[in-house]
């Protein structure tokens, strides 16, 4: 789509969310006042594993303003455990332990008191006696364990273990001029948000509805919850009007949630529990990906990579979440922006004793995209090969599309080669190679980096039928709601709450677009979740894609409505009139008109001039279902699970000091092609924001768990994230290759920073390494590791 | 709890009120003021998020009591508006070159360039580096905050002060 015929749509305009966030004025749950409520502070196992044997809280009970001290055993007696989505009964999860703790830091226990200050006083006041047992750290071990397991109902540590086969890998393999194998590994590390996760609830007596406030970003977040607390659907009620400090796809407090719920409704006062720092890092629930590739690929002399087999082994910690749906989303994009034509796949989601997995940006892509880009840089390591020449090779074609891959995606549009070349350009490559070059002739380790890969957006659930085929869930629809009051003024309505990605704005600028109306007059609400459209949440890169085309969709509706009731009072068909700006004229004289002010009037008052029996008032919804989607997976497990397909290549520039091992990024470019832009600078702002998550992932961030169980991590002195000083000025350089199935072309562009860059540092400090003969492969590379891999030849020394 | 009385200047109103020597001055901002544009985000000193000008001088409010502003004067991020409470010079920059998503850590990032910019307003990229390396934000990766920063400063240039 030419961005020329757009008023509003690609233009720079002003986001209209930012104006209170200057002004502090924002309002996050923590801001959320209610008279009368308490508050939360949990005590938490010293001990990894550890059998319950009893709990005294009398001294806490009987301090002046403790309200009361929650056990397990009391919220198992009353609400069922928190669903995760695959059938293994025996995995039982609840906000608190219950009989055995299963990782250091759990929560045993919750004191609700008069204020956080009393509370965090009276935890410290409760006994717990506790008989530790031996836990289980390593993933590899937790596989083969028979003995010590963290759920032994279970049977196994294993969550998940299947097997994917796509395509003719025996024969590509047989075929091939040469194979390799190598192992990569994905530290854990999270997005981990400035503002912790936090919830509020309160019981209404009068009409037996719960609210809850809470920095949420989740999807079936209200049906987990009403139906762990045993409370209908319909009398549980998600206020969405708060702004969300950050999430990334971590803000999943599900167990935080049920805790006040169940809290408030028992002493019928509002409950808050906010996170504190150590609580959030300990304990939250919300570590990411932690996963080891074993890959074997297939390639011919040129270049040309024919197959992969890869095994993956994720470490969820001692909860589920969503962690093992995190090993499916990969699936539709498995061989990334490459003709690779047949996988095996094997994924293994195993339990261990560390604090639980959430989704982080991405689902699971990223650590994917950096075992994909791994490969590739072996083979052209191993070929002799340039880097970039190996890609150009395997690069899908910009005329192949749409193009489907052996597990079944279709890749809906690209244009992979020219956006690697911009990247390459803005780069100015050659001049960066000589620069490289220069550097390593003084004696400095320098090295560049490349890495391209895909974002897939908007994807329906079908991954979670793949690894349990109980679950026949077909779509991951959206809805928007547009109201046009008799004033004229026009209201969206969306059903979530928003972490920084701007969905008013979003909003505005396509109802603005198709109405023609300035974007900046819109109100755009966040309706609560029983007067909501349809929602499955921000999250998977998907609300441009499906808020977006729901609201064009909505607008539409409004705009047939306009054209019918025009053409009622100006005697002619829709056919023969044309709209701008709210005003319907006669094509063949434009006098003959109504404008906007009059056919609102007419809709909500004027009943007696409307086209008969045409429901009153201006008012549309729409629901957008994935396209693509509503299928069930093919006999080979092929399944479309996304539908939009962007695209980036990285390009950093970094250099190593040798006495220390720090990487410092000196420069960094990325090309990007995510269709057409909403809002460009709310693209380049979450471009650069993930790029700069990716950088931490790379080089700094990682919960370190000691090997017997004890965490290291849990303040920022501990856990590492990049300040200004470690992000260059990134330039991001824009290509549109838009999207055929979406209301403008958009695709997603919330995680795409932070599923390249990873791998694109990776290479980086690789091909600074490379003249030592060093290669790492491990992420975060952290400093003290490539310190002593350049002096002791051993990052372990 | 015994509790102290005192009289803090915040935003340029005096405030006189009784606390507990415990709460942190972040606390008494948001809980005893409603200021609650003040964010907490990691209570140990280093995110940054919940910066203020304590006498111009900007700090962690987390890591400091209530009672020690007594007599002193306190700047957050309300304070930097408009007296009709519409945007400041600063906050302005920050719209215009969209430096945020969340919005969660801007308060603290304001508070830092506001320090900058009262003692240099053409900063270089380095001054401006250090100026906000104390501050961490998970969104941007700094890039339009920088830029929003060099957007103020060539703001206060023109309009000459």
């Amino acid at each position: 789509m030419s961005s020329t015929n757009l008023r509003y749509v690609s233009r720079k305009r002003t986001v209209r969310e930012d104006k209170r966030f200057v002004t502090g004025k924002g309002k996050f749950v923590q801001d959320v006042a209610l008279p009368g409520t308490l508050h939360v502070a949990v005590v938490q196992s010293p001990y990894p594993k550890a059998k319950i044997l009893s709990i005294d809280a009398s001294e806490a009970l009987a301090m002046e303003g403790v309200h009361a001290v929650l056990t397990g055993d009391e919220i198992a007696a009353h609400c069922d455990p928190i669903r995760f989505g695959l059938k293994l009964p025996e995995v039982k999860w609840y906000p608190l332990a219950v009989g055995q703790a299963r990782y250091a830091g759990e929560w045993v226990c919750a004191v609700v008191a008069d204020s956080p200050y009393i509370a965090e006083d009276a935890a410290e006041l409760v006994d717990v006696d506790y008989e530790p047992l031996e836990p289980v750290i390593d993933p590899e071990e937790a596989f083969e364990e028979t003995e010590r397991l963290v759920h032994p109902g279970n049977g196994s540590n294993v969550l998940y273990h299947g097997h994917f086969h796509w395509g003719t890998v025996d024969e590509d393999f047989a075929a091939a001029d040469e194979t390799l194998k190598f192992r990569v590994r994905w530290g854990r590390s999270s997005t981990v948000p400035i503002e912790t996760f936090g919830a509020l609830a309160r019981w209404d007596e009068g009409t037996e509805i719960l609210d809850i406030w809470a920095s949420i970003q989740m999807p079936n977040f209200v049906e987990l919850l009403s139906s762990t607390l045993r409370i209908p659907l319909n009398s549980t009620r998600l206020n969405q009007d708060v702004d969300v400090g950050g999430s990334y796809g971590v803000k999943r407090g599900i167990k935080h949630a049920v805790l006040v719920g169940y809290l408030a409704r028992k002493l019928k006062r509002p409950v808050r529990l906010i996170e504190d720092r150590l609580v959030n890092m300990t304990s939250g629930d919300a570590h990411g990906p932690d996963r080891i590739f074993d890959t074997e690929v297939a390639f011919n002399k040129d270049g040309e990579i024919r197959s992969l087999k890869i095994r993956a082994l994720d470490d969820a910690g001692a909860y589920p979440g969503r962690a093992p749906f995190q090993l499916a989303k990969p699936i539709s994009a498995i061989v990334g922006p490459y003709t690779i034509n047949s996988v095996k796949y094997e994924a293994i989601s195993v339990v261990t004793n560390k604090t639980g997995q959430v989704p982080v940006r991405g689902f699971g892509q990223s650590p994917t995209n950096y075992m994909i880009e791994s490969a590739v840089e072996k083979v052209a390591a191993h070929l002799g090969m340039d880097r970039i020449e190996v890609r150009r090779r395997n690069l899908i074609p910009a005329d192949a599309f749409p193009y489907q891959i052996p597990a079944g995606s279709k890749y809906d549009s690209g244009d992979y080669q020219t956006v690697l070349q911009k990247a390459l350009d803005a780069a100015d490559y050659d001049n960066l190679v000589k620069r490289r070059d220069a550097a390593r002739a003084e004696g400095r380790l320098a090295g560049i980096g490349i890495a391209t890969c895909l974002e897939p957006g908007g994807g329906n659930n079908i991954f979670e039928y793949l690894m349990n085929p109980s679950a026949e869930i077909t779509t991951f629809s959206e809805g928007a709601e547009l109201r046009v009051d008799p004033d004229g003024l026009i209201t969206g309505v969306v059903g979530t709450t928003t972490s920084g990605q701007g969905h008013e704005t979003l909003v505005a600028t396509i109802i603005g677009e198709e109405l023609e109306m300035d974007p900046d007059e819109i109100r755009v609400v966040h309706a609560d979740s029983l007067n909501s459209p349809i929602t499955r949440s921000p999250v998977a890169s998907r609300m441009a894609i499906m808020l977006g085309s729901s609201t064009a969709a909505a607008a539409q509706k409004v705009k047939a409505k306009v054209m019918a009731i025009a053409a009622h009072n100006l005697g002619k068909a829709v056919e023969e009139l044309e709209y701008s700006e709210g005003t319907v004229f006669e094509r063949g004289d434009p006098a003959n008109k109504l404008g906007w002010q009059e056919i609102c009037f007419i809709a909500h008052k004027a009943y007696h001039k409307m086209p008969e029996g045409m429901e009153p008032g201006l008012q549309a919804q729409h629901v957008f279902q994935v396209p693509g989607g509503g299928q069930l997976p093919d006999e080979h497990q092929r399944v479309q699970i996304y539908p939009c397909f962007s695209f980036q290549a990285h390009v950093p520039y970094v250099e190593i000091d040798p006495k220390t091992g720090h990487v410092s990024v000196l420069d960094y470019v990325i090309g990007h092609d995510c269709g057409t832009q909403i809002n460009p600078d709310i693209v380049r702002g979450m471009v650069i924001g993930g790029l700069a998550h990716g950088i931490g992932a790379a080089l700094y961030e990682k919960f370190q768990y000691r090997p017997d169980g004890q965490f290291l991590s849990a303040t920022f002195a501990d856990y590492l994230m990049p300040s200004v000083y470690e992000i260059p000025m990134v330039k991001d350089v824009e290509h549109c290759t838009p999207s055929p199935l979406t209301s403008h072309g958009q695709k997603g562009s919330g995680e795409g920073g932070y599923l390249g860059a990873p791998a694109a540092i990776a290479s980086a400090v690789n091909d600074a390494l490379a003249p030592l003969g060093h290669c790492i492969d491990e992420l975060p590379m952290r400093s003290h590791l490539i310190e002593s891999l350049i002096n002791h030849g051993n990052p372990n020394a | 709890m015994s509790s102290l009385e005192i009289t803090v200047s915040v935003n340029g109103n005096s405030y006189t009120e009784t606390v507990e020597p415990r709460v942190t001055l972040v606390d008494f901002l948001r809980d005893k003021l409603a200021l609650t544009g003040t964010h907490i985000g990691c209570e140990h000193g280093v995110c940054g998020a919940c910066s203020v000008l304590l006498d111009g001088v900007p700090i962690r409010s987390c890591l400091m009591l209530a009672v020690q502003a007594d007599g002193r004067a306190v700047t957050t991020v309300e304070g930097l508006t408009q007296e009709d409470g519409t945007p400041g010079l600063l906050q302005d920059a920050f719209r215009d070159a969209h430096a945020m998503q969340c919005g969660y850590c801007i308060p603290g990032m304001l508070i830092a360039s506001e320090a900058l910019l009262r003692e240099n307003t053409d900063p270089t990229l380095d001054d401006i580096r250090e100026a906000i390396g104390g501050n961490i934000c998970r969104c941007t990766g700094y890039v339009q905050i920088i830029e929003a920063i060099q957007l103020a400063a060539e703001r206060l240039r023109e309009a000459g002060r």
